[in-house]
């Protein structure tokens, strides 16, 4: 195959993995704006449950509620497309400034959790792989189960409970040292580590398997010049796309952990701006973080692409 | 070595459909017995679904029962526990272990009922969209790749909020938002089977269109759906457990694990107990499920097995 052609086809595959992008986000923002309005009545919704007739009528008209629906969804696209998504009603401010201040802390907590899991998953997998049934590769396999099974948000509050109560080892809430991020990036990164240290082993497993190795074996290769060459660089494959799509889930999940531990992040305005029934504070976070989980796939999607020449031309 | 190429045969052997439905669930049930981690699993989910349906018998008190004089009572270990409330009392002085006891029919209605309208919904959406192929599968297939790298629990939270505290929401919640893994799966193997030599040979032998679907597409399908309905299942109890947390799942009148938790996270430093023991029990139906799960994927798909090693 000629250089230009391949050009031409990783294009084509970048071009409509965007184009895939754009359209689900613009699905998102329509289910924002049908969910918010799907009671029948979204000033009864954002308005406390005492407010008097005549406030939610003012309200509903200052909203713009009274307009035909149309009219309504052709002013929330406009707003959303240069990020305006109105005031929140708690703070009557524009709410997506609010969401934007929250990101720094939670883009730290899902970088710690991350970093964690991978210093800790890779070579427990890698160690597993290559030698099923020994004792690293049991801890492992335990590991990985427990942070499946274990909720996040009872494992938070036990965390606390001895290393921050008990142990005074670190501050139960809030962000104001380095190590308050301890507690809450372990709680983030278990469950991650668990699925990397799973998919590792699994992927050593079968590499070490194929046929490309047993000739690497065969013409002499020394193991270790196997190991790093061969079989480390096909294990990275799938661990690119494993990372990328939970780095993604992890700012997206966050909402339990920041709560617990009172970390200012996206995840716990989320929870106060629901307590306030802060429609559209809500929307803001509900698509800048479907915006920033999306671009976050798609960057995965491309360096999977650049890394295994296979995917790009099916 | 010898062994496991024994249970290699006897796993193949299940898919056979030369044998009778009894002699597969003997096989199924040795199968069951040479993987502990799996009869663990097995015992972990019995125990959920007895405490759920025996529940007015085996618990000591009524869970909605208030007694001030005796709350934050601590576990029977404690000095000052006792035997009459082994798992101690929440603010209000109601019973924990019968609350627990009452709050795994929440989470098995849950999980149960909302599997059952996600595996429905998405058996149909993936069997006709892996069957009409060609444009519609296409948009079908990246519409639904495309929802699933969606935060789900934002979007669920989001939901929830709007939608209100009620059992059936909770239900609606997932079973909607769940049904496109199945209709991925359900897909994949419809378009497998269409490519197999059975299905093939089946029309050109003259079978007619129930046939086809009910002798040879349907049990094809139930090993695959069943495993991913556990993991789903286990899953939902999870998220149902988080939304109570917050406040969102059911009424705060109805005992459910998430809502013991929600009240016992007040109380923390004093009192760990209250949010202690409905964490552990979802944590148990979470381990119970997962290895069930882990289970049924090696007996119903030995071509899983083969790969996994």
């Amino acid at each position: 195959m000629s250089i230009a052609l391949k050009e031409a086809l990783v294009q084509r595959y970048f071009l409509s993995k965007v184009i895939q992008s754009i359209v689900l986000l613009f699905g998102v923002l329509l289910l924002v704006f049908v969910m918010v309005r799907i009671t029948g009545d979204p000033a009864a919704l954002m308005m406390p449950r005492e407010a008097s007739q005549e406030h939610v009528e003012a309200f509903r008209e200052k909203m713009g509620f009274n307009d035909p629906v149309m009219v309504q969804f052709g002013r929330f696209i406009s707003g959303a497309i240069v990020g305006d998504f109105g005031n929140s009603l708690h703070f009557k401010t524009p709410a997506m400034p609010l969401v934007l201040q929250r990101l720094p802390a939670t883009v730290q907590l899902a970088l710690a959790g991350l970093v964690m899991a991978v210093v800790v998953g890779v070579p427990l997998g890698l160690v597993g792989g290559f030698n099923p049934g020994s004792l690293v590769d049991s801890l492992g396999r335990f590991l990985a189960l427990l942070g499946q099974s274990v909720p996040n948000f009872w494992l938070a509050l036990i965390l606390i409970l001895y290393f921050a109560v008990r142990l005074r080892w670190f501050p139960s809430f809030g962000r104001d040292e380095l190590k308050s991020v301890v507690l809450p990036a372990f709680v983030m990164g278990l469950p991650v580590m668990g699925q990397i240290v799973r998919l590792t082993r699994s992927a050593v497993l079968e590499i070490r398997g194929e046929d490309f190795i047993r000739t690497a074996h065969s013409k002499g290769l020394e193991p270790r010049t196997i190991y790093t060459k061969h079989v480390l660089r096909n294990v990275a494959i799938p661990l690119v796309s494993v990372i990328g799509v939970q780095f993604g889930y992890m700012l997206g999940g966050s909402i339990y952990i920041e709560i617990i531990f009172s970390w200012p992040g996206m995840g716990q305005l989320l929870e106060q701006a629901i307590g306030w029934r802060d429609f559209p504070l809500v929307q803001a976070l509900a698509v800048f973080t479907s915006l920033v989980v999306l671009g976050l796939n798609l960057l995965t999607d491309m360096a999977y692409a650049v890394i295994d020449p296979r995917i790009r031309y099916g | 070595m010898a062994n496991r190429e024994t249970t290699q045969r006897e796993a193949d052997s299940l898919l056979d459909v030369e044998r009778t439905f009894k002699e597969r669930v003997a096989y199924a049930g040795r199968f069951l017995w040479r993987d502990r981690s799996g009869v663990i699993g097995l015992i972990l989910f019995l125990v959920v679904v007895g405490a759920a349906v025996f529940a007015v018998h085996i618990s000591p008190y009524d869970p909605l029962e208030q007694n001030l004089r005796e709350n934050k009572m601590p576990p029977f270990w404690s000095a000052e526990g006792s035997w009459d409330h082994p798992f101690g009392t929440d603010n209000l002085g109601r019973d924990s272990f019968s609350r627990i006891v009452y709050g795994a029919r929440v989470s098995l209605t849950v999980g149960f009922f909302g599997v059952l309208i996600a595996g429905t919904l998405g058996m149909v959406i993936g069997a006709v969209s892996g069957y009409a192929g060609g444009r519609i599968d296409a948009a079908t297939m990246s519409l639904i790749n495309l929802i699933l790298s969606l935060p789900y629990l934002l979007f669920v939270v989001f939901i929830a909020s709007i939608l209100g505290r009620s059992l059936l929401n909770v239900v609606l919640i997932f079973g909607i938002t769940d049904s496109p893994i199945f209709a991925r799966v359900t897909r994949g193997e419809v378009l497998r089977m269409r490519e197999s030599g059975y299905v093939e040979s089946a029309i050109s032998a003259g079978a007619r269109w129930p046939r086809i679907i009910f002798d040879h597409i349907l049990p094809n399908l139930i090993g695959p759906l069943i495993t991913l309905a556990t993991f789903e299942m286990s899953a939902m109890i999870f998220y149902e457990a988080g939304l109570g947390f917050l406040g969102l799942s059911v009424p705060p009148t109805i005992p459910s694990w998430g809502n013991m938790l929600a009240a016992g996270r007040k109380y923390l430093q004093q009192y760990p107990w209250i949010a202690a023991f409905p964490g552990l029990a979802i944590m148990f139906t979470s381990l119970g499920m997962n290895l069930l799960g882990d289970w049924l994927r090696d007996v119903l798909d030995p071509r899983l097995r083969r790969a996994r090693k």
